[in-house]
C-alpha cells in the first residue's frame, strides 16, 4: 500500500507542467470594489473567450503592496481601490520599477447608516453620530473628555431614549477608515473648538476623530456586512453601517437613516448632496499592457458604456455609476492610458 | 458511627448523581446546536439546489447565427426578442427592460447549446427553457414576498379617468364606500383579464388606481370572480421585484410556463457574479487538487518521519528536541504556515499564485505534524512481542519494521491521515496568503492553474450583497459538510475492517 502511494505522489509532482508563460490577467486589492470587478471579468471571459481575469479581495492597501512589488509575471496587472493610491504607496511602486501607472475612477460608493426596517424613524447629522461614537468628546468649555453618552437622547434632546449601539466595521476595515473621515471628522468640525484645534495640533485633532470609542456603544462586527444585516433585524434598537450596495439588496430587512436630512440613494450619491460616498478606483500596471494578453481589452470593457454606464450592468450590482462628464474624462485616461504622476498625492 | 456513614454513602451517590446529569445535559445541549446548525444550514441551502426557468418560443433567426461559428451566434437578443413578443402591451423602454431583466444574463446559454447540438433548428420555431435571474428566482420561491391572491367578491366597476393617466373604480351600489363593497385597500392590486392596477387611495365614496399592466379599454365591468385582489407582505419600494414583473411571472406560471427542475448547474458551473449561475465545481475541483498534492506530500514524508524518530532513532537529547518541535508545530496557528507558504514556494521558489500547488504544499505542512504524531501512536501501538517475534526468527530490524509492524500500524495511520485531511480540507486562513481566497470563474484545468477551495468560496459567497448567494452559501456549507462526512466514514470504515487489538 505504501509503495503505491509513493509512486502515486511522485507522479503527482512530476506531472505538474512547465510553468508557462501567464495569459490569465490578475487582479488585487479592495473588497469594496470586488464584487464590481469581478461582474466585469466575468463578462471579459464571456464575451472575449480569453480566460476569465482572477480576482482577489485583500484589502485596498494588500492589493497596493502586491501591486507595487514590481513589474513581471508574478505581479497583478491591476489593483482595486476605495481611495486614492498613497504618496508612500506610489514611491514604493517607482522604487520597485512600477513606474507607469494608470488611474481609472469607476464610480462612487455611499457609506450608509441602517437600521432594521421595524425600527421606528430615525434621522442624524454627522454631530450627532461624532458625539454619539467618538472615544472623547469635547465638553461644554471645549476640553476633551471621554465620552459620557449612553443614549441617543444623551446625544441629542431631541433623538429617543435608547442605548446607543452601533454596529460597524473593525479597524483592518477600509469601510471603516472612510467612515471615520466622512461622518466623524466632518461630525467632529462641527464645534468650534474642534476646528481651532484642527489649525492648532493637526495630529492631536486627527487622533480624536480617528478614535473611535470601545466601551461597547460601537460594535466591532466583522468584516461581512450580511451578518450586520441579520444583527439588525434582530435587535431594531441598534444601527449598522454599510457599503450602499447593500442597503439596496436589503430593502426587505434593513432602511437607511438619513444623514443631515439627506437619505442614502442612488441619486443622492450620484449628483453628491449625500456626502458620504468615496470614489471607487482601479489601476493598472501600463507597463504589462501588451506582455499580458488582454488587458486593453479588459479596461474597455470596464469604462464601457454597458458596465459603468447609468442603464449598466454594475449599476444593478450596486455601484453609483459617474456622471457622464466624469465618465467621458474615465474613458479619455482609459483610452490614452494616461500614467499618474507623484503631484498631487498625499 | 453507622449514621454519619450512611449520610456519606448517600453524599457520594448524589455526587454521582449529579455528575451523570451535568454529563447529560452537556451531551444534549451539544446535539442541540449541532442539530439546530444543521437543520439551519439545511432549510437555507435547499433553495440553491433549484433553479427556476421560462419556456419561451424562439425562432432560430439565420441572420443571427453564423453556420461557420455557431457558438457566437447572438442568442441573447433572439430570447430577448422573443420574450418581449409574449407581452405585447408592453412598450415603454423601462418597462421592457423590467420584463428582459427577469431573465438571467445567462438565460441564452440553454439556446447555444441546443443549436450546436444540432444546427438544423436554424430558422425553425423551437421551445426554450430560458434561466431567470434571481431575483425572479427568490420571487417565485417565495423568499422575496408573501404573495396573496383573493377573488373578488362584488361587481367591479372601472372607468378611465379623463384626461389623466389613472382609474376610478366603484361597486354596484351608490351610497356605500366602494373599499366596503370590494374589500380593497391601497397598495391592493386589481388583476384581471387583460390589465391590472393598483388601488392608489379612496376619494368621495370611490377608489383611485393606477395601471399596472395597461387594461384593455373595452373593459368597463368585471363581475365577482372575473377579478382578483394581489397585495403583498413587502411593500413594492423594499423588494427587488416590482409589481408589473411579479404580476409577468404570475402570469407566466398559471400558463404553467415556469419550470422548476434540479440545477445540475449548481454541480457543472464554476463562480459567477450572477447568483443563478454560480456553481460549486472549480471549488470542488480546486479542493481535491490541493488536498491531494497535500496527501501525495505528507503522506510519505509523515509516515517515514514517524517510522525513524519510533523505530530507528537514538533516544538522545536531539531526538527529545525533535519530538517537542513537531508537537509544537500541531499547535501553530495556520495563517502562519501561510505566512511561510509565501515567503518559500511563491517569493523564493516563484510558483504562480492561487495554485493548488502551493496550496497543497501548505496544507501539507500544516498536517505533516498531526501524521506524524497520529502515525508515531499507532506504531507504539503495536506490542513489542511482534517485532520481538521477527528479530528471534532471524529478520532484521528493518524487515521486522517494514514486514511486520508498520502493516498492524497502517490503520492508525489512516485514520489519523484522513482526520487530518479533514482539517485541510477547511482550512481557510493559510490559503489567503497565497492567494487563494479569489474570484476564479474559470474550472481548474491542472495543478498549476488559479484555483480556490470550498471553504473560501463559502467565505466568499457570504460576503455578497445579492440575496441569494446566501442559499448559495449554505449549500456550498452543505457540500463542504457531505465532503468532510465521507472523509470521516472512511475513517472510521478503516479503523473498523483493521483494526486489531491485542
Amino acid at each position: 500500500m505504501k509503495r503505491i502511494l509513493l509512486t502515486a505522489s511522485l507522479v503527482a509532482l512530476t506531472a505538474v507542467p512547465a510553468l508557462a508563460a501567464r495569459d490569465q490577467i490578475r487582479i488585487v486589492g479592495s473588497s469594496t470594489v470586488y464584487p464590481f470587478t469581478t461582474a466585469v471579468a466575468e463578462q471579459f471571459g464571456k464575451s472575449t473567450g480569453m480566460k476569465t481575469p482572477v480576482v482577489e479581495s485583500t484589502g485596498t492597501g494588500g492589493g497596493m503592496k502586491l501591486f507595487c512589488a514590481g513589474v513581471g509575471e508574478d505581479t497583478p496587472d491591476f489593483t482595486n481601490a476605495s481611495r486614492h493610491i498613497k504618496k508612500a504607496e506610489f514611491e514604493d511602486c517607482v522604487k520597485n520599477g512600477v513606474t507607469d501607472i494608470v488611474e481609472l475612477e469607476v464610480g462612487f460608493d455611499g457609506l450608509s447608516v441602517a437600521q432594521s426596517k421595524d425600527a421606528p424613524a430615525l434621522a442624524l447629522t454627522k454631530q450627532q453620530l461624532f458625539l454619539a461614537l467618538a472615544k472623547e468628546i469635547p465638553d461644554k468649555d471645549g476640553k476633551l473628555v471621554a465620552n459620557p453618552n449612553k443614549t441617543w437622547k444623551d446625544v441629542d434632546a431631541s433623538l429617543p431614549d435608547v442605548k446607543i449601539e452601533v454596529l460597524g466595521p473593525p479597524p483592518t476595515s477600509g469601510t471603516r477608515d472612510s467612515f471615520a473621515e466622512l461622518a466623524l471628522e466632518a461630525g467632529a468640525l462641527k464645534f468650534p473648538a474642534m476646528a481651532d484645534m484642527k489649525k492648532a495640533d493637526a495630529k492631536a485633532f486627527e487622533k480624536v476623530w480617528k478614535s473611535i470609542r470601545e466601551d461597547g456603544a460601537y460594535v466591532e462586527a466583522g468584516e461581512n456586512d450580511n451578518l450586520i444585516v441579520q444583527k439588525l433585524v434582530a435587535n431594531p434598537t441598534a444601527l449598522g453601517i454599510f457599503g450602499f450596495s447593500f442597503v439596496e439588496q436589503n430593502a426587505n430587512a434593513i432602511k437607511d437613516i438619513p444623514i443631515d436630512g439627506v437619505e442614502a440613494k442612488y441619486e443622492t450619491i450620484a449628483d453628491g448632496s449625500y456626502k458620504m460616498s468615496r470614489p471607487l478606483f482601479i489601476y493598472a500596471k501600463k507597463q504589462h499592457v501588451g506582455a499580458i494578453p488582454g488587458m486593453a481589452e479588459f479596461v474597455a470593457e470596464y469604462v464601457s458604456d454597458k458596465a459603468i454606464g447609468q442603464d449598466g450592468y454594475l449599476a444593478d450590482k450596486g455601484l453609483v455609476t459617474l456622471p457622464g462628464a466624469e465618465a467621458d474624462k474615465t474613458r479619455a485616461v482609459a483610452k490614452d492610458m494616461t500614467v499618474i504622476t507623484a503631484d498631487g498625492l498625499k | 458511627m453507622t449514621e454519619v456513614r450512611n449520610e456519606l454513602v448517600k453524599k457520594r451517590y448524589a455526587a454521582e448523581r449529579r455528575f451523570k446529569f451535568y454529563g447529560a445535559a452537556a451531551l444534549t445541549l451539544t446535539a442541540l446546536f449541532l442539530a439546530a446548525l444543521l437543520v439551519d444550514v439545511i432549510i437555507k441551502g435547499i433553495p440553491a439546489f433549484h433553479e427556476t426557468s421560462v419556456e419561451i418560443d424562439v425562432k432560430v433567426d439565420p441572420a443571427d447565427v453564423d453556420p461557420a461559428n455557431l457558438p457566437g451566434g447572438n442568442y441573447d437578443k433572439m430570447i430577448k426578442e422573443a420574450f418581449r413578443a409574449e407581452f405585447p402591451e408592453v412598450t415603454g423602454r423601462a418597462e421592457k427592460k423590467a420584463l428582459t431583466g427577469l431573465l438571467s444574463t445567462g438565460g441564452a446559454d440553454s439556446l447555444r447549446s441546443m443549436v450546436t447540438a444540432d444546427p438544423s433548428i436554424i430558422g425553425k420555431t423551437v421551445t426554450v427553457p430560458v434561466l431567470l435571474g434571481d431575483d425572479a428566482d427568490l420571487f417565485l420561491k417565495g423568499l422575496l414576498t408573501e404573495q396573496k391572491t383573493v377573488p373578488g367578491k362584488a361587481t367591479l366597476h372601472i372607468a378611465r379617468l379623463e384626461g389623466e393617466e389613472g382609474f376610478v373604480l366603484t361597486g354596484d351600489t351608490t351610497g356605500e364606500a366602494a373599499e366596503k363593497q370590494l374589500g380593497l385597500t391601497p397598495g391592493d392590486i386589481v388583476r384581471f383579464k387583460g390589465g391590472a392596477v393598483r388601488v392608489t387611495g379612496v376619494q368621495n365614496g370611490y377608489l383611485k388606481a393606477d395601471p399596472v399592466l395597461p387594461p384593455d379599454p373595452s373593459v368597463s365591468m368585471l363581475d365577482a370572480g372575473q377579478w382578483d385582489v394581489v397585495s403583498f407582505s413587502v411593500p413594492e419600494a423594499n423588494r427587488r421585484i416590482n409589481d408589473n414583473q411579479a404580476l409577468w411571472l404570475d402570469q407566466l406560471k398559471s400558463e404553467g410556463r415556469v419550470k422548476n427542475s434540479f440545477s445540475w448547474r449548481f454541480f457543472e458551473a464554476g463562480d459567477s457574479r450572477e447568483p443563478e449561475l454560480a456553481g460549486i465545481r472549480g471549488a470542488l475541483i480546486g479542493s481535491l487538487l490541493t488536498v491531494l498534492v497535500a496527501l501525495s506530500l505528507a503522506l510519505p514524508l509523515g509516515i517515514a518521519a514517524a517510522v525513524y524518530l519510533e523505530e530507528f532513532a537514538p533516544k538522545n537529547k536531539w531526538t527529545d528536541l525533535i519530538e517537542v518541535n513537531i508537537n509544537n508545530l500541531a499547535a501553530v496557528p495556520s495563517i502562519i504556515f501561510g505566512l511561510l507558504g509565501l515567503a518559500v514556494f511563491l517569493n523564493f521558489f516563484g510558483l504562480p499564485r492561487s495554485a493548488p500547488l502551493v496550496g497543497g504544499l501548505v496544507l501539507a505542512l500544516l498536517v505533516l505534524p498531526t501524521i506524524i504524531i497520529a502515525s508515531r501512536a499507532a506504531l507504539k501501538a503495536v506490542p513489542p512481542s511482534i517485532t520481538e517475534a521477527a528479530l528471534g526468527v532471524g529478520a532484521s530490524k528493518q524487515q521486522a519494521v517494514f514486514q511486520h509492524v508498520l502493516p498492524l500500524a497502517l490503520p492508525g495511520i489512516m485514520t489519523g491521515t484522513i482526520l487530518g485531511l479533514a482539517r485541510a480540507f477547511g482550512e481557510t486562513a493559510p490559503l489567503l496568503m497565497i492567494g487563494m481566497v479569489a474570484f476564479i470563474a474559470d474550472i481548474p484545468q491542472g495543478f498549476t492553474s488559479a484555483a480556490t477551495v470550498l471553504p473560501v468560496q463559502v467565505f466568499l459567497w457570504s460576503d455578497l450583497p445579492e440575496m441569494a448567494f446566501k442559499a448559495k452559501t449554505a449549500a456550498a456549507i452543505i457540500v463542504l459538510l457531505v465532503v468532510l462526512f465521507a472523509l470521516n466514514a472512511v475513517a472510521i470504515y478503516l479503523r473498523k475492517r483493521f483494526e486489531r487489538r491485542w
